[in-house]
């Protein structure tokens, strides 16, 4: 299990995968939004989406856990 | 090694030097993917070692073959060079007093020569048993930091760690221009994991304390994380070719070449939207002659590119803001690297291409508690101090001090040119529309907000728009995207024979 995490602090902008959706490695799972940018947080490794642990909206900060992929 | 006297006979006496340590110490190099000290320079160099000095080093002592370092002289691409390289085979590449010897002369070698010099570092560090005539003396280890101290911008310094750089010896890597880590093998730490567990209670694993993965991506010590010896030597090899054998002298020129082909052409690889990410891999790939890109730090601060590259022949270094990583935005890290490249591309007459795409410094209380504006001033204080030719490209955004760091007019670039499409500015439109009229915006009925805020954004961009900056003699062109390569080529062409001291002074106080 890998969990997704975020590069730099900001809101979650878009989720773009749901729970149980099959995802590959390199793959936009979410788009932060920060410094008024679109960042966008890929998956490291291919697999299933276990569990969505933010939502839209939410402000996060560096390294906080997004997703878990399985 | 076999037991040896005086009386050996000299060829008995050199096979058994050249052949290093016992064979078990060879089989467990094998076993971990290392290959013999030997090996690698046959691997480093055209044809193999030229000179060699100190060969017969500690020879009497019977198990210290060459006293564990080879040094001496080969040739890359017909150009001299020297080399320390430790062997693993002999005491675990650990220093004694001739060994030490051996790296300040080579050192001294490559200083009077005026040539590069590379460490090829694999030890375990001091022998304890040998301290008094090898650690504190005059000629004693701090000597090689001294030396490289003081080559440091003479000469190219580089570093390729294979094994273990402990300690004290962890300062080789520290100071040379760029370090290559095998990953699995290589590491770097002052303290062992058994002596962090000991002194401080910690219980860690090599790999995660000092591994080469570690330190390529998050410490920043390293710079390149190769998987193989093989490939290590091969991006050294391609390394120093961008760089002169000296400060004196400038890079050599190679045979031009086009950049790669691609079905996508600049303008169409750059997002009209100014907030949405896109790779500026794509962009470099599209300017510089084809195969050329060199990438120093691709695995730390991946927001900040820092590579060397040929357009048209012509050496260049090229910081880029990638958009597709953190937005691009400048952190404490990405300052910190883009400092040392520049810093090292200017020390050898290597010309600075700035490719902007930048929101600014990140803000926040993490960032200010790492130090950011600290390292910002470093990256800024680099780049002021640069005389090398400074061509500054505003791609599609350069806010704040964003600006400042990647050599904006103020900072005399040669030329500083925007993009068609690009923007300069304090702050984007968003943000500058909410600093200035939040409490207009708060004050209005919630239904007008919107249309204001657009109208004003609208305002707001016309007062950035790159005719007007241009118009203001702010930048010194506007170029269509798709002309950059050719604008970049007559461009270096121009500057060829800039010469720049940027002031009369003792040193500047770097901000470190």
């Amino acid at each position: 299990m890998t969990i997704v995490k975020a590069s730099m602090a900001g809101t979650v902008w878009k989720v773009l995968v749901s729970e149980g959706e099959q995802v590959a490695a390199d793959q936009d799972v979410v788009i932060l939004e920060s410094m008024k940018m679109e960042i966008p947080i890929a998956a490291e490794e291919a697999g299933t989406v276990k569990r969505i642990i933010i939502a839209e909206g939410d402000f996060i900060n560096v390294d906080d856990d997004l997703m878990e992929i399985e | 090694m076999a037991k040896l006297t005086a009386d050996t006979n000299y060829q008995e006496m050199k096979d058994a030097v050249l052949k290093g340590g016992q064979d078990k110490y060879h089989e467990k190099n094998k076993e971990q993917g290392k290959l013999f000290v030997r090996e690698r320079l046959e691997l480093l160099f055209d044809e193999g070692l030229m000179s060699e000095d100190g060969t017969f080093a500690n020879v009497l002592a019977g198990d210290l073959p060459a006293d564990g370092v080879v040094t001496g002289i080969g040739k890359i691409h017909g150009r001299t060079v020297c080399v320390m390289a430790n062997d693993s085979t002999v005491k675990a590449g650990s220093w004694g007093k001739r060994t030490v010897e051996k790296i300040i002369r080579i050192q001294e070698t490559a200083e009077k020569l005026g040539v590069p010099l590379f460490y090829l570092v694999d030890s375990a560090g001091a022998r304890i048993t040998d301290q008094l005539e090898m650690f504190p003396g005059r000629r004693g280890a701090g000597r090689i930091f001294y030396n490289q101290v003081k080559l440091s911008g003479r000469i190219p310094q580089i570093c390729l760690l294979f094994g273990p750089s402990a300690a004290g010896g962890a300062y080789i890597p520290a100071f040379c221009d760029v370090v290559v880590m095998v990953e699995g093998n290589a590491s770097m730490y002052l303290g062992s994991p058994r002596m962090a567990e000991m002194v401080i209670g910690e219980k860690v694993d090599l790999e995660t304390m000092g591994g080469a993965k570690m330190h390529c991506s998050i410490s920043g010590c390293g710079d390149v994380l190769a998987k193989t010896e093989e490939e290590a030597i091969a991006y050294a090899r391609q390394y120093i070719s961008y760089f002169p054998d000296n400060f004196k002298n400038k890079p050599d020129l190679e045979e031009p070449k086009l950049p790669a082909s691609f079905e996508k052409s600049i303008e169409e690889i750059i997002p009209a939207n100014q907030n949405a990410a896109f790779n500026m891999y794509e962009l470099i790939n599209r300017i510089i002659d084809e195969g050329s890109f060199c990438e120093v730090k691709k695995l730390f601060a991946a927001e900040i590119i820092t590579g060397f590259a040929r357009i048209k022949g012509q050496s260049v270094g090229i910081i880029a803001n990638q958009p597709r990583v953190k937005g691009g935005v400048l952190f404490h890290d990405s300052a910190d690297k883009a400092a040392k490249f520049i810093s090292l591309c200017d020390a050898f007459h290597i010309p600075l291409i700035f490719l902007a795409d930048v929101p600014g410094f990140m803000i926040g209380t993490q960032v200010e508690k790492m130090g950011i504006i600290r390292h910002g001033a470093k990256m800024i204080f680099a780049m002021s101090e640069a005389t090398v030719p400074k061509i500054t490209v505003i791609v599609r955004k350069a806010y704040g001090a964003g600006l400042y760091a990647m050599a904006g007019p103020a900072f005399e670039p040669d030329v500083c040119i925007a993009l068609t499409g690009a923007q300069i500015a304090v702050m984007g439109p968003e943000a500058a529309v909410n600093a200035v009229y939040a409490n207009k915006i708060a004050a209005l009925p919630k239904e007008e907000q919107a249309a204001f805020i657009e109208q004003q954004r609208e305002e707001y961009r016309k007062e950035i728009d790159v005719y007007r900056l241009a118009s203001e003699l702010i930048i010194d062109d506007v170029i269509e995207p798709n002309e950059l390569r050719r604008t970049l080529e007559l461009r270096l062409d121009a500057y060829k024979t800039k010469k720049l001291t940027f002031t009369e002074r003792k040193h500047g106080v770097s901000p470190v």
